[in-house]
């Protein structure tokens, strides 16, 4: 099979395959997204940043569940100022797209991080309104079709990369946020965030987390985020990647056949960071077997049975 | 080497069921928990002080099932620990991070304040097949110079060099002072770092300069511990996943990081 049968182009973007880091997953430096990238991944995605820097809550930010971790960073970032230098390094060694994943607590702030972030030389941007564990940013907006129109409205009209929006999964019925996405001008979709969720111990009767409720992200919400990428893609024509549990080449295509065009993989690289080798090797033996020429050709097929 | 998936290392509460003191400043925890006791001198444990933070911190024993670790009181988190008492809940994730590999032959080990620790662990597992065991310790004052006695009885007394800063105790310098004499005169398998970085550094460089071999155990920021968040990044590695313990490649590969920056709580890289 030709080596590009797994390339894509996914919103412009020439990826040559279809795995991606996900945001907040060893998101901070150069060398980081280097390593990443030789372990396989198609693309990068930086932490989320934005327009100041953040030192984020106290431990424990991070608690393992039933197959799954519940974190609550609250969005360490050294602001976009500082970050630039980062993402003018990071094109000088990657060969691969790097995304730079944005936060805000207005329509304006969005814009302008997003705007010094292309200026950079990000490949594209994606918005982060689904981070659900920081007080004014993060779900409220994501949660809001009127809120999140006007942002990617604001965004898109300042910078001319791609634009994917990050949704969030603890909406009622997240076409409806998809929808009012795309209508505003984003280029592709990411679904899913992580999902709110709460540790408690039993010993001590308290909420393990500092900041008590994190976003619950690994194999156990598979499920949930594959209905997401499901949902989606039954009613609009818009690249989607999809992520949320994916850790082996059998998830990702699942996401694909769901209608995602790429995945993201995040907690599965706390237990193998070459899971985007894997992965991409999984699916090119998949194709292979299923008689299909390229990743495109089996993109939404679920839709059709 | 992750030995378990992280999804199967969750956080489970335990009771302290000793606490020591080692100096004015430092005490030892013991408790017990069943997948640390399987833990390899390297390696560390996220401790939870419910209420108030989660820290790294090297593992210093597991000897019958009972684990221990030795802590220096520098801020809120490891000063709240040092106030709790036998019989407090704390919380345990982990073992975490690498192992340092198993030497034969003449080991030296050096360490500086607490992290004598984990070399004290790994003293005790190479005492039995090592020809020579050196140690060397360095401490600010004769009462934080930590483990003499158990040093004493693993090591050869003509094996162990002791240092202050204040001339309190051994020789009055810092602990990198008499290495490049001892490295010059003695042959050596296999050299075990562990302290503050700077010190690593200027070992690193003693030995870089001799072609000999080294491993050395490094700190970061810590939140995930399970290399996810990357607060604990140098250079492509990750301290608590591919971590805490370097070899000469892995450390000559973060040279320009290593005693010079750091990623910070904001995740910028901010000068030590
Ligand atoms: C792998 C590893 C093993 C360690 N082993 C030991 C040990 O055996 N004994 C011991 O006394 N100390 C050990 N430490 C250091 C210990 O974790 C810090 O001293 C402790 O976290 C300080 O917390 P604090 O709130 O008391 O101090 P703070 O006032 O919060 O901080 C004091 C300093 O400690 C460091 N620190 C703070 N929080 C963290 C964190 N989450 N992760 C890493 N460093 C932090 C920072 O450099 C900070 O400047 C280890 C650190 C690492 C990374
Ligand atoms: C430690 C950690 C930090 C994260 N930080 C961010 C972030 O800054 N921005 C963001 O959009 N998503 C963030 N996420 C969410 C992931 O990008 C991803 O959406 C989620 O983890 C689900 O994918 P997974 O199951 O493959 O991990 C973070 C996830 C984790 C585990
Ligand atoms: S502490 Fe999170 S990556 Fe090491």
């Amino acid at each position: 099979m030709e080596s590009n049968a797994l390339s894509i182009d996914f919103a412009g973007l020439n990826l040559p395959n279809p795995t991606m880091l996900a945001s907040g997953i060893m998101g901070y430096s150069a060398e980081s997204f280097h390593r990443i990238a030789k372990s396989g991944a198609g693309a990068v995605v930086t932490k989320s940043v934005g327009s100041q820097p953040r030192t984020g809550y106290a431990n424990p930010t991070v608690v393992q569940a039933e197959s799954g971790i519940i974190n609550a960073m609250g969005l360490p970032n050294p602001g976009i100022d500082v970050f630039t230098e980062e993402i003018k390094f990071s094109k000088t060694i990657l060969r691969v797209p790097i995304i730079v994943s944005v936060f805000g607590y207005s329509a304006e702030d969005y814009a302008a991080v997003a705007k010094k972030a292309a200026d950079a030389g990000a490949d594209a941007v994606e918005l982060n309104v689904s981070c659900p564990h920081v007080k004014q940013t993060g779900a409220e907006i994501g949660q809001s079709p009127k809120l999140l129109a006007e942002i990617v409205q604001q965004v898109k009209a300042a910078i001319n990369k791609p634009l994917i929006v990050k949704l969030s999964p603890n909406v009622t019925d997240i076409t409806v946020l998809a929808q009012a996405a795309v209508e505003a001008g984003a280029d592709a979709l990411t679904a899913v965030n992580t999902l709110r969720a709460i540790a408690i111990d039993a010993e001590t009767q308290m909420p393990i987390l500092a900041n008590k409720k994190g976003g619950l992200s690994g194999a156990c919400m598979k499920p949930v985020a594959l209905r997401c990428v499901y949902d989606i893609a039954d009613q609009y024509e818009v690249p989607i990647i999809g992520c949320g549990g994916v850790s082996n080449w059998r998830d990702a295509v699942e996401f694909l056949l769901a209608g995602a065009s790429a995945v993201q993989i995040g907690t599965a690289v706390a237990d193998d960071i070459e899971v985007f080798q894997s992965i991409t090797k999984g699916v090119e033996n998949y194709l292979r077997k299923k008689n299909a020429r390229s990743v495109k050709d089996i993109v939404g097929l679920a839709h059709r049975k | 080497m992750l030995d378990l998936p992280t999804a199967n290392n969750q956080l489970r509460t335990t009771q302290l069921v000793q606490v020591r003191t080692e100096s004015p400043t430092v005490k030892t925890f013991m408790f017990t928990d069943r997948l640390c006791s399987k833990a390899k001198p390297g390696q560390f444990l996220m401790l939870w002080i419910p209420g108030i933070d989660e820290i790294p911190l090297s593992i210093m024993d597991t000897s019958n099932g009972v684990i221990s670790v030795t802590v220096k009181a520098v801020g809120d988190a490891t000063r709240h620990l040092h106030n709790l008492a036998p019989g407090a809940t704390v919380g345990v994730r982990g073992p975490f991070g690498n192992s340092f590999t198993e030497s034969r032959g003449r080991v030296l080990l050096v360490g500086g304040g607490t992290g004598t620790a984990p070399l004290l662990f790994l003293a005790k597992q190479l005492a039995s097949k090592t020809d020579r065991l050196s140690f060397v310790e360095g401490a600010k004052t004769a009462s934080e110079l930590l483990f003499v006695k158990e040093v004493g009885g693993i090591c050869q007394e003509k094996n162990i060099i002791t240092t202050t800063e204040d001339g309190t105790a051994g020789l009055q310098c810092l602990v990198t002072q008499p290495l490049a004499s001892l490295l010059d005169k003695e042959k050596f398998d296999m050299i075990y770092v562990c302290g503050p970085e700077i010190m690593v550094k200027r070992i690193f460089e003693l030995t870089e300069a001799r072609k000999l071999p080294i491993e050395a155990s490094l700190e970061r920021l810590m939140r995930c511990g399970i290399g996810l968040c990357g607060s604990c990044v140098i250079g492509k590695y990750r301290v608590c996943r591919d971590g805490p313990v370097f070899n000469a490649a892995q450390l000559r590969e973060m040279k320009d990081e290593l005693g010079i920056s750091k990623i910070g709580f904001d995740g910028s890289r901010i000068p030590f």
